[in-house]
């Protein structure tokens, strides 16, 4: 045992020394946020999957950027009984501060419970427990669900691990690209196409359940908006007829969708129940008005307008009244998308290169988060804690997503089978 | 669009090639007028829209181009343009039982959503100005590409200027 732990001590300072520690530049916001909290995550016994368990946690808990996890190759293994009751001054010998165990066991319904248990392994003590029913197929939803556990009881925020994103897998030269809705879990598995890539399709967006998505396809030779119900693949055109339609989102509730229609040379913003009726229009300026985002309580929207000369952020209630610019700070502002937590607007700030930042709901307070040569549309994970974006670089190479930390680090790139654009967050799965 | 101005010019080619007398080329086939669309269906599948490559061909070949450009950030046609959207006019003008769908693309330097705003108005540009040479409303229709389709794929300013345009495209 004493062996085994050395060398996780050894582990522990290679691993830190092989984390990607791009450095950012002066403009951005300052320093990282690890921790470096070293967790153990040994294999969970009681069943064989209780390895890839253990691996999707670990994973899960490095890609929050807080923690340095270790495992689960390498540690020394536990008994079923001893998950509850850790030898906790061998990991203390080990320099591990906390410690994730747990267990798999069979239930009655032919279904399993993942027990998962957090130590703190400095105090000698269970921080949290929980225990997760999946069915056998499922065991990465409780992995998932077991690392929001660990994140959430020590980071204080609200989990977002377990969760999809719905983005457009994009494959071919630029000049015949081809693009199709994908689904994924948050961590890149079970990716599955939605659509088969005869039309083009950009821009899908979960409702705030996550049963349905809004998307727009290129249906003959014209942008519309179609709403998609995940589970059963029954889709209908938005608004019937002959308009252009696209930027569609959905108000908080779900009850209605926003979006953009272009008429005469004039794009406005529109309002309409998501169960059918008349659109409702909120915006009539001369001039571009598009990407509406609501507030997370509904009220209000965020969305962009070329009103004044070149596109910048405005706030509108969501009967459209009270329109008034909140971006101010020189450059271009686009794709504004206000975070689930109420208090910041994130967007694509265009001054040259495209980059993604963030400023306080009420304007004001700017802060540049990536570096990148066309980074855009911007999308927020539950918790308000990180934005997805896509990431175009210049000259060759395909466009991919990435998620960046609000309070500041670098980028990570998001593992997609092929070039991925215009991510939306899922809300946390129930 | 390179690919059906191809195969429109190569059957233009073989026919002249099999003429040895001075007989003009046939003109192409007039398709039947079009199916009036549902305005109220949200079924998908009802909104097909079928090109016509070899009379988009012959649009070109005798109006000049299929094609305009903009400035970026720009909607506004140039004397050239106009000269181009005349003569494609007189075309439609000349061709019965044909419509126009007039469809406005973006160069790859702005975001996605103000792209297809701004396809639409180089569109609805384009559109405006053939119904001032006469072509009635009821045989164009206004779309928008964004920056979906670009059709020369740099990342500098002779591939964006390419990808700025405004294209008529023949439909049924």
């Amino acid at each position: 045992m004493r062996k085994i732990l050395t060398l996780l001590l050894a582990g522990i300072a290679s691993t830190a020394i092989a984390q990607d520690t791009q450095e950012p530049t002066p403009e951005l916001v300052g320093g990282s946020v690890k921790s470096n909290v070293a967790i153990a995550v040994p294999v969970m016994p009681g069943d064989p999957v209780g390895r890839q368990v253990s691996e999707v946690i670990v994973s899960d808990l490095r890609s929050t950027g807080l923690f340095t996890p270790l495992g689960p190759g390498g540690l020394p293994g536990y008994s079923v009984e001893e998950a509850g009751n850790p030898a906790y001054p061998s990991w203390r010998n080990a320099g591990v501060s906390a410690l994730v165990s747990g267990y798999i066991e069979p239930r009655p319904d032919g279904r399993m419970t993942v027990a998962c248990y957090l130590h703190d392994v400095t105090a000698g003590r269970e921080l949290t427990h929980q225990g997760f029913a999946v069915t056998s197929s499922d065991w990465r939803r409780a992995a998932h669900k077991c690392a929001d556990l660990v994140y959430a009881r020590l980071s204080g925020q609200q989990p977002y691990l377990d969760t999809r994103v719905v983005y457009v897998a994009e494959t071919g030269p630029k000049n015949n690209r081809q693009k199709r809705i994908a689904l994924m879990d948050s961590d890149g598995s079970n990716n599955r196409y939605l659509t088969v890539g005869r039309n083009t399709v950009v821009t899908p967006r979960f409702s705030p359940r996550g049963d349905k998505l809004v998307y727009v396809s290129y249906i003959g030779r014209k942008p519309r908006v179609l709403l998609l119900d995940v589970a059963s693949g029954q889709e209908r055109l938005l608004i019937p007829g002959n308009h252009i339609t696209f930027a569609p989102r959905f108000s908080p509730s779900g009850r209605d969708i926003a979006f953009s229609m272009a008429e005469n040379g004039n794009t406005d913003i529109y309002i309409v129940s998501a169960s059918g009726g008349q659109p409702r229009r909120l915006t009539s300026a001369p001039g571009a008005d598009t990407s509406p985002s609501f507030s997370p309580d509904g009220r209000q929207i965020v969305f962009e307008s070329d009103r004044s000369g070149t596109q910048q952020l405005y706030v509108m209630s969501s009967d459209g009244g009270g329109q008034r610019r909140i971006s101010f700070g020189g450059g271009r502002y686009a794709s504004p998308a206000w975070s689930p937590t109420g208090n910041l607007i994130a967007f694509t700030k265009i001054a040259g290169p495209f980059r993604i930042g963030v400023m306080n709901a009420g304007g004001g307070g700017e802060r540049i988060l990536t570096d990148g040569w066309q980074d855009e549309g911007p999308s927020w994970a539950p918790n308000g804690q990180f934005v997805m974006f896509h990431r175009t670089p210049q000259g060759a190479g395909a466009v991919r997503l990435y998620a960046v930390p609000v309070g500041g680090g670098s980028a990570r790139i998001m593992p997609t089978p092929v070039g991925g654009s215009d991510p939306s967050w899922s809300p946390i799965n129930n | 669009m390179n690919k059906t101005i191809l195969i429109g010019m190569t059957a233009v080619a073989l026919s002249l090639g099999a003429c040895a007398r001075k007989t003009p080329p046939p003109e192409p086939a007039l398709p039947e007028a079009p199916a009036p669309a549902d305005p109220n269906s949200t079924d998908p599948n009802s909104l097909e829209v079928v090109e016509l490559p070899a009379l988009q061909a012959d649009l070109v070949a005798k109006a000049g181009s299929d094609t305009i450009y903009f400035g970026t950030d720009e909607y506004s046609l140039d004397e050239a343009s106009k000269a181009t959207l005349a003569a494609q006019a007189r075309w439609l003008l000349s061709t019965p039982n044909v419509r126009a769908s007039i469809e406005g693309h973006a160069d790859e330097r702005g975001t996605r959503e103000y792209n297809q705003a701004l396809g639409e108005r180089r569109a609805n540009a384009t559109r405006d100005f053939l119904r001032s040479q006469g072509v009635p409303d009821n045989r164009m229709t206004v779309t928008s590409w964004g920056k979906e389709r670009p059709v020369a794929t740099g990342s500098n300013e002779e591939a964006w200027a390419q990808n700025r345009r405004a294209v008529t495209v023949i439909i049924r």
